[in-house]
C-alpha cells in the first residue's frame, strides 16, 4: 500500500485508532466525561480527515475498497452524525447505565461501519461494514439495562437483523456459485455473461434483495422497525433511523450501479412495486401512533419509500447524474431532519423518568413552556413533511424533478398522496405542542444551558441552510457525480 | 430591491413583535400597527417614485424589465431556480389590498387576543409577508415557496386562537391546501421540464415559460394541477368544504385574513398562471370551469341562507361571491376580467367588515348563534347600521363597489355565456334572501332586555369607517382601480386571445 492509500483510507484508520484509544483510556480511567469528550473528538476529526483524503484522485484501494469523492461525502456525514449522538447520549447515558463508557466505544466502532459500507465496492467489504454497524447496534440499544423496553427492543433487533444478515450472506454465496467473483463491477459482468433466469442465481438474488430490504425496512420487512425504534434509547434511535439506513442505501446503490443492475428491469420494478408500499403503508400506519417514536419509526419506512423511488427514476431518465445527486441530497437531508427530531425528543424528555415513551400528550404546551425547543421541533417536524424553506422540501422537490424527468407518474401520485397523508401527523404533533395547558405546569419550566440547546439549534439551522441556499451543496453534488 | 425590502420589513416586524411581548403584553399591537403603516407608506413611497407613463404602459409578459418594478437574483442555478420579483398594476393593487386589511385585521382584534399577543401578531404580520411575496413573485418555484409558507403562520392562527373547534379546522385547511399545492408543485416541474426541451433550457420563470406549446393530455394534467390548487383556495364548488370551518374557528384576524386576502391568492393565480400559462386547454376548459363557478354562486347561497352560525353564513356567502370571480375569469373578456379585479377587491373589503363584526358580536355575546340573538339594534345602533351597510353591500346594492363588480362580470359572460349568465344572476336576488335574512335575525325584532350590550367604541368605528368609505368610493367612482390594471388585463387578453375562449365556449354552449 502507498501513502496515498493510506490518505484516502484515513477516516477509517483514526476510526480505528480511536476505537483502541478508548479502549484503553477505559481501561486505565473510567470517566464518562473524558470518554464522551475523546468520542466527540475522534468523530470529528474523523470527519474533517475526509477532506484531506479528498485531495488525491479517485483511488482503488486494494480490491476491497474504492475511495472517491462520493464515499468520502458520505463518511463524513456519518462521522458528524454519529459526533452529535454522541453529544446528544452524554447526558443521556448517565443515568442509564452502569458502566457507560463503553457505549460510546460501540459508537465509535457502529460509525466505523458505516463508513466501510460508503467505500464497499466488494461483497466482502460490503458484508464487513454491514456486521460491524449491526453488532454494535444490538448492544447500543440494550445498553439502557435498567429497563426492559430496551431489552426487548435489542432481542428483536438481534433475532432478525442476524437472520436477514444470514439470508443476505447466503444470497451472496449462491451468486458466487454462479459468477466466481465478488466484486462488484465484475460481478456485473459475470452476470450479463451467465444464462439468465437459472435457478440458482435468482434465489441468491432474492435473498440478497430480500436482506437488504429488511435492513432499509421497506414494506413487507418493516415489521420490526417500531417496536426497536420504540425501545431503543432516543439518540441511538436517531442513529438507527439516520445513519444505519443510509449506509445501508449507499451501499445498495453502488451496488446497483457498479454491477450495473438497472439493466434487469423486473428487478427495478419490483423495487418501484415495494416504494409505493412502504409509502403508503409507512404513513398510513404512522397515522394510527399516539407514541411519538413510533410515529416517527413508520415516517421513516416512509421516507426510505419515497426515496426508493430514485432507482425506477434512474432506469427511465434521461438525466441519470441526477437521479443519483437526487438520491445524495436526501439522504442528507433526511439525515440531518431525523437526527435533529429524535436530539430534541431526546430533550424533551429529559424530565421524564419513562424516557422511552414519548406519547403525544406529554409535548401539550410545550410551546408556551419551553418556546425554543417547540420552535425547533417545529421546523424538524416541517422539514420532514417537507414544506419550503426546509431541507426536507429541497429534497422532495429533488425527488419531484428526478421521478418527472424518467416520467414515473405512478410513483409521482404515490409520493404526494404519502406526503398529503404525512402532513396530518407531522403537523399533530405541531398541534399539541401548540395547545393551551389545561393546568399551568407546577414546576416552572426549568431553564436550561445554552449547551443542550446548541446542538439541536445547530443542526436546525443546517435544515433551514440547505432549505434556502442549497446552491453550495448541490454544485458539490454535481461536480463529484 | 424595494419589494425584497417591503416583505422583509413585514418579516422582522413579526420578529420585533414577538420579543416585545417580553416587555408589555400590549407592545405587539403597537408595533404590528407601526410595521403595516410603515410598510403602506413604503409602498406608496415606491409607487411616487414611479412615472406616470409607466402606469399606462402595457407590460410586456414575456420581458419582466417592461413591468413597474423587477428583480432578478440568481438563487438555485442547478436548476434554473432565480428569486425573481415583479410588479404590474395587478400586483400593486392586491399588495396594497393586503396591507390595508392587514390593518383591519389587527385593529378587529385589538381587544379580542389576550394569550400570547407577541406570537399572534408575530403570525399575522408573517401572513400578511407571505401573502404579499405570492402577489410579487414570478418565478415558479419561489411563487410556490410563498404559496406555501404563508400556510404555517395561517395555520398557528387558526390553531393556537380559534374558538371550540380549532384544531380540527386547522388541520383540514391546512391539508386541504397543502395537497392541492403538491400537485400545483408537481404541475410546475413537469412545466419546467416542458420548458427545458422546449427552450433548450430549465428555467422556472414566468416569462420564459409563458406561450410553450403544450398539447395532449399531460398538458391537461399538468393544468389541472394548477387548477385544483387555485380553486382549493379560492375556493371553488366542489373544493370549498375547509372553507366553513377554517372561516368559523379562526380568530377574528384569521377570518380577515383569510376571507380579504388568502382567499384572492386563488383567483390571482388563475388570472396570472393557470389561465395564461395553458391559454389552447384553458379555452377547452372554459366551459367546465364556469359551471363550477355558477354552481359554486348558487350552491354558496342556499347554504348560506340555512345556516344558523353568523360566521358560517358568511363563509359560505363568500363561497357565493368567489364563483362570480371564477365566472368572470373564464369568461376571459375585459368587461368579466374587469369585474372580477373589482369583485376580489371589493369582496375582500366587505367580507372582512363582516367577519369583524362577527368578531365583535362574538366577544360582546359569547356566540355566534344568530338563533340567540335578535333586536341588538336597539342595544347597540352603530353596530346595526354598520352591519346594515355591508349587509347590503354584500347584496349587491347599486352604488356600492360589489354592485359594479357583479354587474360588471354578467355582463361580460353574457356575450359568453347566456344561460350560464342568467344562472348566475340568480345569485344576487339570493344574496338579498341571505343577507337581509341575517339582518332580520340579529339587528331586528325584540331585544333580550336582561342583555347588556356594549356598541362600537371609536377604534372600532374607525375601522368600520374607513371599509365604508372604500367601499362607497368603489361602487361611485371604480375607474382609478380600472385604470390600474387595465394594462395587466390588456396584457394577458393579448397572451389569451378571447376569441379563442368565446369561440369554444359558444360552440360548447351550442351543442
Amino acid at each position: 500500500m502507498t501513502g496515498a492509500d493510506f490518505q484516502s483510507l484515513s477516516p477509517l484508520l483514526i476510526l480505528s485508532g480511536g476505537a483502541a484509544v478508548l479502549m484503553l483510556q477505559i481501561a486505565f480511567v473510567r470517566s464518562v466525561n473524558l470518554t464522551a469528550t475523546l468520542t466527540t473528538l475522534i468523530l470529528a476529526l474523523a470527519a474533517l480527515s475526509c477532506v484531506y483524503a479528498g485531495q488525491i484522485e479517485e483511488q482503488r484501494v486494494t480490491p476491497l475498497l474504492l475511495a472517491d469523492q462520493f464515499a468520502l461525502l458520505f463518511c463524513s456525514l456519518f462521522c458528524a452524525a454519529a459526533a452529535v449522538t454522541a453529544l446528544l447520549s452524554h447526558d443521556y447515558i448517565q443515568h442509564h447505565g452502569d458502566e457507560p463508557e463503553e457505549y460510546f466505544l460501540l459508537l465509535t466502532l457502529s460509525t466505523m461501519g458505516a463508513c466501510v459500507l460508503a467505500y464497499a465496492v466488494h461483497v466482502a467489504s460490503f458484508l464487513l461494514g454491514l456486521e460491524l454497524l449491526s453488532v454494535s447496534l444490538y448492544a447500543l440499544i440494550a445498553y439502557p439495562n435498567k429497563s426492559i423496553l430496551p431489552l426487548e427492543a435489542a432481542t428483536k433487533y438481534l433475532v432478525l437483523s442476524g437472520a436477514a444478515s444470514a439470508t443476505a450472506l447466503f444470497g451472496f454465496a449462491l451468486l458466487y456459485a454462479v459468477t466466481g467473483t465478488l466484486e462488484f463491477s465484475t460481478l456485473g459482468t459475470r452476470l450479463g455473461e451467465t444464462i439468465s433466469g437459472q435457478p440458482v442465481l435468482i434465489a441468491g438474488a432474492a435473498m440478497v434483495f430480500a436482506g437488504m430490504a429488511f435492513k432499509l425496512s421497506i414494506v413487507p420487512f418493516h415489521l420490526w422497525t417500531p417496536d426497536v425504534y420504540d425501545g431503543a434509547p432516543s439518540p441511538i434511535t436517531g442513529y438507527l433511523a439516520s445513519v444505519a439506513k443510509a449506509a445501508v442505501f449507499i451501499a445498495v446503490l453502488r451496488l446497483f450501479l457498479e454491477a450495473d443492475l438497472f439493466r434487469y428491469q423486473l428487478l427495478v420494478e419490483l423495487i418501484g412495486l415495494m416504494a409505493i408500499l412502504s409509502m403508503l403503508a409507512g404513513n398510513l400506519l404512522a397515522l394510527l401512533q399516539t407514541n411519538i417514536k413510533r410515529m416517527l419509526a413508520y415516517s421513516s419506512i416512509a421516507h426510505i419509500g419515497y426515496l426508493l423511488i430514485i432507482f425506477m427514476a434512474y432506469l427511465t431518465s434521461s438525466d441519470r447524474a441526477l437521479t443519483v445527486e437526487a438520491a445524495a441530497y436526501y439522504l442528507i437531508a433526511y439525515t440531518a431532519t431525523t437526527l435533529a427530531a429524535f436530539g430534541l425528543l431526546t430533550l424533551i424528555s429529559a424530565q421524564q423518568v419513562e424516557r422511552e415513551n414519548i406519547e403525544l400528550h406529554h409535548v401539550t404546551g410545550l410551546f408556551w413552556q419551553r418556546p425554543l425547543l417547540a420552535a425547533l421541533m417545529l421546523v424538524a417536524m416541517l422539514s420532514l413533511a417537507g414544506i419550503p424553506l426546509t431541507a426536507g422540501f429541497i429534497a422532495k422537490f429533488y425527488l419531484f424533478s428526478a421521478a418527472v424527468n424518467g416520467q414515473n407518474w405512478t410513483l409521482l401520485g404515490s409520493l404526494i398522496l404519502g406526503s398529503g397523508i404525512g402532513i396530518y401527523y407531522y403537523l399533530r404533533v405541531v398541534y399539541y405542542m401548540t395547545r393551551r395547558p389545561e393546568h399551568q405546569p407546577t414546576e416552572p419550566g426549568t431553564t436550561q444551558s445554552w449547551r443542550e440547546f446548541a446542538l439541536p439549534g445547530a443542526l436546525i439551522a443546517a435544515i433551514l441552510l440547505l432549505g434556502t441556499m442549497p446552491q453550495a451543496l448541490i454544485a458539490f453534488l454535481e461536480s463529484i457525480l | 430591491m424595494s419589494m425584497v425590502v417591503l416583505i422583509g420589513l413585514l418579516l422582522i416586524g413579526g420578529v420585533i413583535a414577538w420579543w416585545t411581548e417580553r416587555i408589555n403584553s400590549d407592545w405587539p399591537r403597537w408595533v404590528a400597527l407601526a410595521t403595516v403603516c410603515a410598510a403602506l407608506l413604503y409602498l406608496l413611497r415606491i409607487t411616487a417614485s414611479l412615472s406616470l407613463e409607466s402606469f399606462e404602459l402595457v407590460p410586456d409578459p414575456h420581458d419582466g424589465a417592461s413591468w413597474l418594478l423587477h428583480l432578478k437574483l440568481a438563487w438555485i442555478p442547478r436548476f434554473g431556480i432565480n428569486f425573481e420579483l415583479a410588479m404590474d398594476g395587478l400586483s400593486l393593487l392586491l399588495v396594497a389590498l393586503t396591507l390595508l386589511l392587514g390593518l383591519i385585521a389587527i385593529a378587529s382584534s385589538w381587544s379580542e387576543i389576550n394569550f400570547k399577543t407577541g406570537f399572534f401578531h408575530a403570525n399575522l404580520l408573517w401572513t400578511l409577508a407571505g401573502v404579499c411575496g405570492v402577489f410579487l413573485a414570478l418565478d415558479l418555484f419561489l411563487f410556490f415557496l410563498f404559496w406555501e409558507v404563508m400556510l404555517i403562520p395561517m395555520y398557528l392562527l387558526i390553531a393556537i386562537w380559534g374558538h371550540e373547534n380549532s384544531g380540527y379546522a386547522a388541520m383540514k385547511f391546512f391539508i386541504f391546501t397543502q395537497f392541492s399545492g403538491l400537485l400545483m408543485l408537481l404541475s410546475i416541474v413537469v412545466l419546467a421540464w416542458q420548458g427545458a426541451v422546449t427552450n433548450g433550457l430549465l428555467s422556472f420563470s414566468y416569462f420564459d415559460l409563458l406561450g410553450l406549446p403544450l398539447e395532449g393530455p399531460l398538458a391537461w394534467v399538468t393544468m389541472l394541477g394548477f387548477f385544483i390548487a387555485f380553486t382549493v383556495k379560492l375556493p371553488g364548488f366542489p373544493f370549498h368544504t375547509w372553507l366553513p370551518d377554517a372561516h368559523t374557528q379562526a380568530p377574528t384576524a384569521g377570518s380577515v385574513l383569510l376571507a380579504g386576502i388568502l382567499l384572492k391568492t386563488g383567483a390571482y393565480g388563475l388570472l396570472r398562471f393557470c389561465i395564461p400559462l395553458f391559454p389552447d386547454i384553458s379555452a377547452q376548459f372554459a366551459p367546465i370551469a364556469m359551471g363550477l363557478g355558477a354552481a359554486g354562486v348558487i350552491y354558496g347561497a342556499i347554504l348560506a341562507f340555512g345556516q344558523t352560525d353568523f360566521k358560517r353564513l358568511v363563509a359560505y356567502s363568500s363561497v357565493s361571491h368567489m364563483g362570480f370571480v371564477l365566472l368572470g375569469l373564464y369568461a376571459w373578456n375585459t368587461l368579466a376580467l374587469q369585474g372580477a379585479v373589482m369583485q376580489m377587491v371589493a369582496h375582500g373589503v366587505s367580507t372582512a367588515a363582516l367577519f369583524t363584526l362577527a368578531g365583535s358580536l362574538q366577544q360582546r355575546l359569547h356566540t355566534r348563534d344568530m338563533r340567540q340573538m335578535g333586536g341588538l339594534w336597539h342595544q347597540a345602533p352603530r353596530m346595526g347600521a354598520c352591519a346594515m351597510f355591508f349587509a347590503l353591500a354584500s347584496l349587491g346594492l347599486p352604488g356600492l363597489g360589489n354592485f359594479v363588480a357583479e354587474f360588471l362580470i354578467l355582463l361580460g359572460l353574457f356575450a359568453v355565456q347566456p344561460w350560464l349568465c342568467a344562472v348566475a344572476a340568480l345569485g344576487l336576488i339570493s344574496a338579498a334572501i341571505y343577507a337581509l335574512w341575517m339582518m332580520q335575525q340579529t339587528f331586528q325584532g325584540e331585544p333580550d332586555t336582561g342583555r347588556q350590550m356594549r356598541d362600537f367604541n371609536g377604534r372600532e368605528m374607525l375601522a368600520m369607517t374607513t371599509m365604508i368609505v372604500a367601499l362607497i368610493g368603489l361602487g361611485l367612482y371604480p375607474q382609478p382601480v380600472l385604470d390600474l390594471v387595465e394594462p395587466t388585463l390588456d396584457a394577458l387578453q393579448q397572451e389569451v386571445r378571447s376569441d379563442v375562449i368565446r369561440a369554444f365556449a359558444t360552440t360548447s354552449a351550442a351543442q
